[in-house]
């Protein structure tokens, strides 16, 4: 049980706003877990009451079975990149590691070994002043690896970077997850975990909203649709809407229809004698499952602000519906 | 939901051990791998020996037509030793013992028609037992003073109270000194029957053959005049006199031939006047100028303390006091010291670490500046024709060791000002505010002299008094005024202070980072 972080029924207030509203979630090893939600949910926060660096009002953080704060050698346990910015400008990149890397009893040597991982040989003696975005997330995420440890927890990695540090950084995350580590990466862009979360953690004001496998999610945003490719759309959208079907339009020539299995649509369409191309089920982008997701947080957020209360059911239906 | 074959990943990397050790090396790298940084400290001691250098260019010839030196006593320190001497050559034990009946004082260029008024209030009249003649030489004396009683003095610093009280011919005072190999016995009596003991004083190695006899001192007097705003005060200040009459003069252990000489003891300064000796019917008149005590810096001397070629430490302080701040306030300002309690969760340890490690970097340059500057401005003074006064060995390592040491606890000060404050600019504004401002103010007689030296009691910059080379004596007249480089604490007990503050703000500094979120 050592590579895993473990939440439970965090709570923080600064002042008089609620950051973190019980929030409770496993990030397991050998799988990359993407950690979602707009920005200001919460996300940096928990991020740093994981890393003992905010103090919770309630619940606890462990790191491997333990609070942050208890261990001795912590890069040994966690790698965090949680602020790329926060260096000393004219400090060198090699320096700022030497530091971090005798705080831990590590030797230079094991510094060299980061900044080769990280990509960063030919620029490591440059002030780090001088480092793009790019670069710093990268020297960053040597500091991360310092210490080898078997959990990895990165805050926005993906900002700053060019296409080919995004695809970089995806195959980087990959690898980490499939030597066993537990990775945990958070993101307000859902489109930027594609192909490279295993797993999903949501969370929107404070609460965590979604807990759930990539592959559970998109098949649940996906189930019971079906896409109609056709050019009568009209004639179709009447037939299956008289027949009680939900229908979208989602482009020129597809709709997508909920609520009625593909075999029903086939025969209805049949008998209207509506021409069809193609009736398949719906498989869901990432996206499309997360804005699926959310959108009734979003809606529950505009009708609590509208009516000035809080008082409405806090485990609303939406964090059940995604589980 | 994981599939249930993941391995959990475990490391290769070996951790060295946990400890205090790492931290102190994680900070040091931090702090040497900014040039800034240590280019600051270099600074420090630059602008600590420039200004040193100055101020010790700034001093003209003060000992035009004098022999320029100072004596030093047996104990290492600057003294005056100029009285006038009537003496003969005692071998061995013996004892001396006199009736004074008269102390007056002479006129002065202060106080043209003083002529037999009160003496200064430490005048001397009395008797004394001297290794010799030689300047700085030891001795013991037993003497009835202006306005302070009958005092046993020794060695120049040593001095035990007897009976207060002036001398009058109504109210005469019987002195003797009496001497048993090195030991040396005072008493006073007020009859010539029934004797007091003042005090027993050991002299280490006198002579068999040692100079006994009668002597009178009158220190000079020195008056400030005026005082201006960032002006060095107007003082006045000349030679006085003072007058003795001695009767009932008994010696055991004189050897044969051994007449009375009559001799000016030192004096070769325009602050003391020659003096002179009548003797008849078993009388003798002893007029003397001088004084023979431990040398004290003011308006009435000559000459230049070790720590005024130190007077650049407080730029040096100001320099170091930034780098201390920033040390800190720097990783607030980027965040970075977010990943400095990632690495280091036991967060009242890094504080410790810092502190450590700055002070050490500012110790050691301030240690280089001092110990530069102190031999090369004393070598600069005394080409310009000025005297250093003497001091102590031990003496001088406290002042040049004292000085870095105040520059390492401004520097612990400032940086932990700046974890409590977070900014650097205000922290440097507050350490500033608290100890170079008040140190001078005090220092350039912008303030009245009690308001001064309470700034130098309550405020850091009582941490200043380290500096501080020559005692403030009790038994010699003196304005002991910042001014004139006399602290109102004893060095150690400024110093003491300087580092309750350091520690106090350390303290809460390490509350205040353990309780706030980074």
């Amino acid at each position: 049980m050592e590579a895993t972080i473990e939440l439970t029924g965090l709570r923080k207030r600064f002042g008089p706003a609620v950051a973190l509203d019980g929030i409770s979630f496993t990030v397991l090893p050998g799988q990359v877990t993407g950690f979602v939600g707009p920005n200001g949910a919460g996300k940096s926060t928990t991020m740093r009451v994981i890393l003992g660096l905010d103090a919770p009002d309630a619940g606890s953080a462990l790191v491997g079975g333990r609070p942050y704060r208890s261990l001795r050698h912590p890069l040994s346990h966690v790698g965090a990149l949680l602020d790329a910015a926060a260096l000393q400008p004219s400090r060198s990149a090699r320096n700022h590691l030497l530091w971090l890397a005798h705080s831990q009893g590590l030797t230079a040597k094991r510094v060299d070994e980061v900044i080769g991982q990280a990509g960063l040989r030919s620029a490591a003696r440059r002030r780090a002043g001088g480092y793009s975005l790019g670069m710093r997330q990268r020297l960053g995420i040597a500091a991360a690896l310092l210490g080898d440890p078997p959990v990895i927890m990165l805050d926005e990695p993906f900002n700053g970077m060019d296409p080919e540090g995004i695809v970089w950084m995806r195959g980087f995350l990959r690898s980490l997850a499939g030597q066993g580590r537990a990775v945990l990466v958070s993101s307000h862009l859902m489109s930027e975990l594609q192909d490279t979360a295993d797993h999903l953690v949501v969370i929107g004001r404070g609460k965590v909203i979604a807990d759930t496998s990539v592959a559970d999610l998109i098949a649940a945003a996906s189930s019971g649709r079906v896409t109609v490719r056709t050019t009568a759309r009209p004639e179709t959208m009447t037939a299956l809407g008289n027949a009680g079907a939900t229908v979208a339009a989602t482009g020129r020539d597809t709709l997508t229809i909920a609520g009625m299995a593909a075999d029903k649509i086939v025969a209805l369409l049949g008998e209207n004698a509506v021409p069809f191309a193609e009736v398949s089920a719906h498989r869901a982008t990432l996206e499309e499952a997360y804005m699926e997701l959310t959108r009734d947080a979003v809606e529950f957020r505009a009708a609590a602000a509208g009516e000035g209360l809080e008082g409405l059911s806090p485990r609303d239906g939406s964090e059940e519906a995604a589980r | 939901m994981t599939t249930g074959t993941i391995t959990p990943y475990r490391s290769d990397v070996r951790a060295g051990r946990d400890g205090f050790g790492q931290l102190l090396r994680a900070e040091w790298t931090k702090f040497r791998t900014v040039r800034g940084w240590v280019i600051g400290m270099i600074a420090a001691a630059v602008v600590t020996v420039l200004l040193g250098l100055f101020a010790a260019s700034g001093i003209g010839a003060s000992c035009n037509g004098h022999a320029c030196s100072v004596a030093v006593g047996p104990g290492g320190g600057a003294v005056t030793d100029s009285f006038y001497f009537v003496h003969r050559t005692l071998n061995g034990d013996g004892s001396i013992t006199v009736r004074v009946t008269s102390l007056t004082g002479g006129a002065t260029s202060d106080n043209p028609g003083g002529g037999g008024t009160a003496a200064q209030p430490w005048s001397k009249a009395g008797i004394i037992i001297k290794q010799g003649t030689g300047q700085g030489s030891a001795y013991a004396a037993m003497l009835v003073t202006g306005s302070h009683g009958v005092r046993m003095q020794y060695n120049y610093t040593g001095d035990t109270a007897g009976p207060a009280g002036a001398v009058s011919a109504a109210s005469p005072r019987w002195l003797r000194l009496t001497r048993s190999g090195d030991t040396l016995t005072g008493y006073e009596s007020a009859n010539g029957r029934t004797w007091t003991r003042v005090g027993t004083v050991g002299l280490a190695g006198l002579s068999p053959a040692v100079q006994a006899g009668l002597f009178v001192s009158s220190p000079p007097y020195a008056r400030v005049t005026s005082q201006h705003l960032f002006g060095s005060s107007g003082v006045t200040n000349g030679p006085t006199t003072a007058t003795a009459v001695f009767d009932h003069v008994s010696t055991h252990g004189i050897g044969p031939g051994g007449a009375w000489r009559g001799q000016q003891l030192g004096g070769d300064t325009d602050l003391v006047q020659g003096g002179g000796y009548h003797q008849a019917d078993g009388r003798f008149t002893v007029s003397g100028s001088g004084d023979i005590a431990p040398l004290v810096a003011g308006p009435a001397t000559l000459g230049v303390t070790v720590e005024h070629v130190l007077a650049g430490a407080f730029a040096g302080l100001i320099v170091v006091v930034v780098v201390g701040a920033m040390f800190i306030s720097a990783e607030y300002r980027r965040g970075m010291i977010r990943t400095t309690v990632t690495a280091s969760p036991r967060r009242g340890r890094i504080l410790v670490a810092k502190a450590i490690v700055i002070g050490a970097a500012a110790f050691v340059a301030a240690l280089a500046a001092a110990a530069t500057v102190v031999p090369l401005g004393e070598g600069m003074v005394r080409r310009n024709g000025n005297v250093v006064y003497p001091v102590a060995p031990l003496t001088e390592v406290r002042v040049v060791a004292g000085t870095a040491a105040l520059i390492a606890v401004a520097a612990v000060l400032a940086l932990a000002i700046g974890a409590i404050l977070r900014r650097s600019a205000a922290a440097v504004t507050a350490v500033i505010v608290v100890i170079v401002l008040p140190y001078i103010l005090a220092r350039l007689a912008v303030l009245p002299v009690g308001a001064a030296q309470w700034l130098l009691r309550i405020t850091p910059a009582a941490g200043f008094a380290i500096q501080q080379s020559l005692p403030q004596y009790p038994q010699v007249s003196n304005a002991y005024t910042p001014l004139n480089g006399y602290y109102p604490l004893a060095p150690w007990a400024g110093f003491a202070v300087l580092c309750g503050y350091a520690a106090l703000a350390l303290g809460l500094a390490i509350y205040l980072v353990r309780r706030r979120d980074a």
